[in-house]
């Protein structure tokens, strides 16, 4: 076998390194593509049924941009949720904690390749926004907190999926308890009245909602970080626990 | 290069010591065999020596260092743990840029470990279309990629053809005459015994010999004698 040269002996990875090869990870199988692929289907089939069936005062930027925006946050958690939990379903990890034994490093990778992706579907939906718009002639005016509230909106769904996976790190479980614990929590605030103030501060879904309009008030940004903290911060926390805890065997 | 060592090496996995007070030192420059039946504790102990599995008591260690602590654990230490460790859906040829990305290492390495390892063809084949012994050649391509100093393989063999087995042998020993130390978990003994210049033979977790080859009149004979299998042979109707 021959010796390679090496273009920088004895250097680890940097996070930059490490946040493309994330990147790469979760586009470069058909499953990754497929997922993608539906993410942005699910957007631009969210503007074109506005443009049909929509009210006047959805047909403009700011509103196509909104709708898509909600369309795409539905599904994008999955992707960060999947980058996780594909370690083990795929039983990759022990090739790449091998290669980076650093767990931390790697999920601080998965994180912000997440967000990467995230934002990136933000100028999806911001495009999708203006070719939708140039089909209806409506408003151009796109209210700049609605802008910088899907940005935050989107990058916390993508957090808070890929948190799940790295607390429960099985792929099915952790898609199920994102989705329904959330659902079961809002239909149990909805039934038991004397839980719907106490709902503002826990449920996640009602404490980022007017984010996504871009309707956020003083009082609605002590409620979205304890909501944050409760369905970030803990399994995040946890995950990162039981990862550097856990054997791979 | 880079010598492995374990000093008193334990691993308690709840009342079940997998791992029990092992030390031994693997220099570079040979290639060396972790002999014993199932469940002796080999494939913990390479788990061990790359940091993947937490020892309960003593020290796994690659040039001095714990794994975790190397400068650069992909260009240092290359390993096959399981063949089936590949995403199903990356082809072999996306799955080594992957982690030549991660590695630090060019692209034409990428294609260099393919045609060392017989894979240039199936480059651009999804892994989850691999036979088993495909498989671990991609995973003995990855475990190259860095070209390391120190190699562990567990199993590496598993899924490969007679000419697989054989290619295999000769690429081990052009690795150790490169100055590189190799360890390779094996139980199937008469392939081991062309390829390694020392045995470690492992039962129920305990090291009960570190040998050169060159010693043992018979390895199936020694390997026997110390594991006790052929009271239990006896015992078989």
């Amino acid at each position: 076998m021959t010796a390679i040269a090496h273009p920088a002996p004895f250097a680890r990875p940097s996070l930059p390194r490490l946040v493309r090869v994330e990147l790469r990870k979760m586009t470069d199988t058909r499953a990754g593509v497929w997922l993608l692929s539906l993410i942005a289907i699910a957007g631009v089939t969210a503007v074109g049924v506005t443009l049909v069936a929509g009210t006047e005062s959805d047909q403009t930027l700011d509103g196509l941009f909104g709708i898509c925006g909600i369309a795409v946050a539905l599904l994008l958690p999955v992707v960060g949720l999947l980058c996780v939990t594909g370690e083990w379903t795929q039983r990759t990890a022990l090739t790449t904690f091998t290669l980076v034994p650093a767990r931390g490093r790697v999920v601080a990778a998965k994180l912000l390749a997440g967000c990467g992706l995230a934002l990136t579907a933000l100028l999806v939906c911001l495009v999708a926004g203006v070719a939708g718009n140039l089909i209806a002639g409506g408003s151009w005016s796109l209210d700049l907190a609605r802008l910088y509230g899907a940005a935050l909106y989107m990058l916390i769904v993508m957090v808070a999926g890929l948190s799940v996976g790295l607390l429960l790190m099985r792929s099915a479980p952790a898609i199920v308890t994102y989705f329904v614990l959330p659902a079961a929590i809002g239909a149990l605030t909805q039934t038991v009245h004397s839980l719907r103030g106490p709902a503002e501060w826990f449920d996640l879904g009602r404490a980022t909602a007017p984010l996504g309009a871009g309707e956020m008030v003083a009082g609605d940004w002590p409620r979205l970080a304890v909501a944050t903290a409760i369905w970030i911060g803990v399994p995040l926390a946890l995950g990162l626990l039981r990862l550097r805890n856990r054997e791979l065997s | 290069m880079l010598a492995i060592s374990a000093h008193s090496l334990i691993k308690d996995f709840g009342r079940l010591r997998a791992v029990d007070d092992v030390s031994f030192e693997v220099e570079p420059g040979r290639v060396v065999g972790l002999l014993g039946p199932n469940g002796s504790g080999k494939t913990t102990l390479l788990r061990m020596l790359l940091g993947l599995v937490a020892p309960s008591g003593g020290q796994a260690l690659i040039g001095g260092r714990r794994f975790a602590d190397l400068d650069h654990p992909a260009r240092q230490v290359g390993a096959v743990l399981e063949a089936g460790s590949l995403h199903p859906g990356r082809t072999a040829r996306d799955h080594l840029r992957v982690l030549a990305t991660e590695a630090r290492v060019s692209y034409p390495r990428v294609d260099e470990v393919l045609e060392l390892v017989g894979l240039t063809e199936a480059a651009d084949r999804r892994a989850g279309t691999f036979s088993l012994g495909m498989g671990q050649r991609l995973s003995l391509a990855a475990s190259l990629l860095g070209d390391p100093g120190v190699i562990l393989l567990d199993e590496p063999t598993n899924g490969l053809d007679p000419a697989g087995i054989r290619w295999l042998r000769v690429l081990l020993r052009g690795l150790a005459a490169e100055g590189r130390a190799v360890v390779v978990s094996s139980h199937v003994l008469a392939e081991v015994e062309q390829t390694v210049d020392e045995v470690l033979i492992l039962d129920r977790g305990r090291l009960l010999a570190h040998r050169p080859l060159s010693e043992l009149d018979s390895l199936e004979e020694t390997f026997l004698d110390l594991t006790d299998k052929k009271e239990h042979d006896a015992c078989l109707p």
